[in-house]
C-alpha cells in the first residue's frame, strides 16, 4: 500500500564521534525519568537551525513547540542565549549553556539538495557532561518541512526520555462548524499539533468516530450517507469509500484490530439493543462477540488483539467490561461510583482509558486493565472521547464549552493539560501510530 | 527553571463556563403538546395531513434522562398517534430517537435506537403496522434545544413520529 506522503529519506545516526575537548570522563549524560510522579521540566535550549533562509528558524519553532507542550521540556528563551551558534557541527561553549542552565543543547542547519530535497540535520548537547549525544540528518521534499520537524523533535524526546515520541503523527477528527441544531460535520486530518488540516468529507452527511487504521492509509467511521447510519471504510490518500459489512440495521462505533484485518464495531438489534461483532476485512465473514439484551458499544481491542473491552449498560448502567478476542469470559472491570464509556485500551497494553460520568461532570481517566488503580486525569462539565498518543504517555479528547466541542491533550501525570488548535470546533479524534 | 505553570488547567476557569451556561439559557418547562413547541392553528391543518399530525396529535414524545420507558404522558401522546396512523393508512412512518447530550457519542447513540425501538413497539402495540415502521437513531447529533441545562437536556431526550414524504 502506498504512504500518505512520499517517505522520508532517513539517513541513520550520523556517527561523528564528536567530543569536546577536556571532556570529563564517564559523566551520566541528562536523562528525564518520565516515570516519576512529578517530572521537573528539562531546561533545553534550542537554537535557530543554520542556513535555508526563514526554514531553519521555523524548524528551531516547530521543534520548540513540540518539546514545550509534551510538558517534559521548558524551552530556554532565545534572548537568553549568550554564544551565538556559527558553526552547528563544532562543539559550542559549553560553559556559555551551562550559565543559562541549559542542560540540554540542540543545534541544526538546514539546506537544499541539488535534487531539490531539503537536508535537515541536528545535534543534541549534554552542555554539562561537555558531549554530543545524538545527531541526525534527514532530507525530505518540500511537502514535509513540518514533518522533518518533528521527527527532529521524536529524536530528542527519545533520546531524552528513553520513550517514542510522538510528534511526527496525524489526528482524524470531526470538524464542527454552525449552529448547535444544525451542526455541519465533515471528517477531517490534521498533524497532532494542528497543522496542514485537510477535509476528507463534503459536510453534507453527519460523520461520526472516525479512527486510524493502523497502517496509517485508511479510517473506519459512521456515516449517515445512506440515510441509515453505518460504518465505512475510507482510503486517505485516494478518497475510496466502502461500506462495512451488509447489515440491515445501524452499524456504529468502529475500531480497527491491531493488525488492521477486523473491524469490530456495534450493531442493532431488532429490538434496540446493541451487539457487537467483528468483521474480517478480506474474507467479509463477520462474528458475533456479544448476545446481550443491553447496549454493548464502544469495543476496543488490546494492542496484542487478545482481548477487548468495550461499555455494557447490562448491570443497569454503563460500566466497563473485557472479554476475550472471541467474546469468551465477559467481566466487568469499572466499579466506581459513576457510569463509564468509551474505554480505549492503551497501545502499550498497560492501561485503558475511559470517560466517566460522575456528580455532574465528565471526568477522563485511566485504570489498569484489570479496573484497578482508577486515576481521574481531566475533569469538566462536558468532555469525553480519550484517543492514545502512541507512546501511550499522552491522550486527546473533546471538551465542550463557549458553545461547542474543542481538542484538548493530557499527560498520564493529568499535570500537563493543551488545547489544540482548531479553526472551528472540533471532536472525535483519533491518533495515527507514528508515520513512517 | 522555568515551570509551565499557566498551562496547568484551571477548574474554576471550567466552572466558571459552566455556570454562564446555566445562567444564560431561561428555565422552560418542556413542552409536550403542540400549543407549547410554538406550533399555533390548530384547527387549520386539514384533516389527515401531515401538520393535521403535528399540530392536532403531537409528534414528538419525551424521555427521563438515560431511560427508554414510555412515561404516562408518552404513552397518551403515542396512543392518539396511533389512532391517527391507523385512521390515515397512506404514510409511512420512520421514528427518530434522540438522545440529551449528558452521556457519550456511541453510547448516545445506542440510547437513541432503544427510544426509538420503545415508541415503535408501543406504536404496534396499539395496532399500527409493523411494515409502515422504521426506526433513525441521531444520537444527541440533532438537539432541538441548544442551552447547557435541565430544560434543554429534557426536549432532546425524545423519539419523533415522522410522516415520510411529508416531512415533521
Amino acid at each position: 500500500m502506498k504512504s500518505i506522503l512520499k517517505p522520508l529519506l532517513m539517513v541513520a545516526a550520523m556517527a561523528m564521534g564528536m567530543t569536546a575537548a577536556g571532556t570529563l570522563p564517564a559523566l551520566a549524560l541528562v536523562e528525564l525519568n518520565v516515570n516519576k510522579g512529578n517530572v521537573e521540566p528539562l531546561p533545553i535550549a534550542i537554537t535557530d537551525f543554520q542556513g535555508g533562509d526563514a526554514l531553519g528558524a521555523q524548524i528551531s519553532e516547530i521543534v520548540t513547540a513540540d518539546l514545550k507542550r509534551s510538558g517534559l521540556f521548558a524551552p530556554i528563551d532565545k534572548s537568553a542565549f549568550i554564544e551565538k551558534i556559527s558553526n552547528p557541527d563544532a562543539a559550542p561553549r559549553f560553559d556559555d549553556w551551562k550559565v543559562i542552565n541549559a542542560q540540554a543543547l540542540v543545534t541544526g542547519s538546514v539546506g537544499k539538495e541539488a535534487d531539490g530535497r531539503i537536508r535537515a540535520q541536528y545535534r543534541l548537547w549534554d552542555t554539562f557532561a561537555g558531549q554530543q549525544m545524538s545527531g541526525e540528518q534527514f532530507f525530505a521534499n518540500d511537502a514535509n518541512q513540518r514533518r522533518v520537524a518533528h521527527i527532529i523533535a521524536d529524536a530528542i524526546y527519545e533520546r531524552l526520555t528513553g520513550e517514542k515520541g510522538y510528534f511526527d503523527t496525524r489526528v482524524v477528527f470531526i470538524d464542527e462548524s454552525g449552529a448547535k441544531n444544525a451542526r455541519k460535520k465533515r471528517l477531517a486530518i490534521m498533524d497532532q499539533d494542528g497543522a496542514n488540516v485537510r477535509y476528507l468529507s463534503d459536510g453534507k452527511s453527519i460523520v461520526l468516530t472516525p479512527r486510524f487504521s493502523p497502517n496509517r492509509q485508511e479510517i473506519t467511521y459512521m456515516s449517515y450517507e445512506s440515510g441509515q447510519p453505518r460504518v465505512y471504510l475510507l482510503q486517505i490518500e485516494t478518497g475510496q469509500r466502502e461500506l462495512v459489512g451488509n447489515f440491515p440495521g445501524m452499524t456504529f462505533a468502529p475500531r480497527f484490530s491491531p493488525d488492521g484485518q477486523k473491524v469490530i464495531m456495534s450493531l442493532l438489534r431488532d429490538d434496540g439493543n446493541s451487539n457487537i461483532f467483528a468483521m474480517d476485512l478480506r474474507s467479509r465473514s463477520t462474528t458475533r462477540l456479544t448476545n446481550s439484551t443491553a447496549i454493548d458499544t464502544s469495543p476496543s481491542y488490546s494492542p496484542d488483539g487478545s482481548q477487548v473491552v468495550f461499555t455494557s449498560d447490562r448491570g443497569g448502567r454503563a460500566q466497563i467490561y473485557v472479554m476475550g478476542a472471541d467474546g469468551s469470559g465477559q467481566n466487568r472491570i469499572s466499579f466506581g461510583d459513576g457510569v463509564y464509556s468509551t474505554p480505549v485500551w492503551s497501545p502499550r497494553g498497560d492501561l485503558i482509558a475511559f470517560t466517566k460520568q460522575t456528580g455532574g461532570e465528565f471526568q477522563i481517566g485511566v485504570m489498569k486493565t484489570d479496573g484497578s488503580g482508577e486515576r481521574i486525569l481531566s475533569s469538566g462539565f462536558q468532555q469525553e472521547g480519550p484517543t492514545w498518543a502512541p507512546n501511550g504517555r499522552v491522550l486527546m479528547f473533546f471538551r465542550d464549552s463557549a458553545g461547542g466541542p474543542k481538542l484538548v491533550s493530557v499527560d498520564l501525570t493529568g499535570r500537563n493539560e493543551q488545547s489544540i488548535p482548531t479553526t472551528n470546533f472540533a471532536s472525535d479524534p483519533a491518533w495515527s501510530p507514528l508515520l513512517e | 527553571m522555568g515551570r509551565i505553570a499557566a498551562l496547568t488547567r484551571n477548574p474554576v476557569m471550567i466552572a466558571l463556563v459552566a455556570m454562564l451556561a446555566i445562567a444564560g439559557c431561561a428555565s422552560k418547562k418542556t413542552p409536550n403538546n403542540a400549543a407549547d413547541l410554538g406550533l399555533n392553528g390548530a384547527g387549520a391543518a386539514t384533516p389527515g395531513s401531515a401538520k393535521d399530525f403535528t399540530v392536532n396529535i403531537g409528534d414528538r414524545i419525551f424521555f427521563d434522562t438515560d431511560s427508554t420507558s414510555i412515561r404516562a404522558d408518552a404513552q397518551t401522546t403515542l396512543s392518539r398517534q396511533a389512532q391517527w396512523l391507523n385512521q390515515y393508512k397512506q404514510y409511512a412512518i420512520v421514528i427518530e430517537g434522540h438522545a440529551d447530550e449528558r452521556g457519550t457519542r456511541e453510547y448516545n447513540l445506542a440510547l437513541g435506537a432503544r427510544r426509538a425501538a420503545a415508541t415503535r413497539d408501543f406504536l404496534v402495540a396499539k395496532g399500527v403496522s409493523a411494515s409502515r415502521l422504521k426506526t433513525i437513531s441521531y444520537g444527541k447529533e440533532r438537539p432541538v434545544a441548544v442551552c447547557d441545562d435541565i430544560s434543554c437536556w429534557s426536549q432532546n431526550r425524545r423519539a419523533v413520529t415522522t410522516l415520510s414524504g411529508a416531512g415533521s
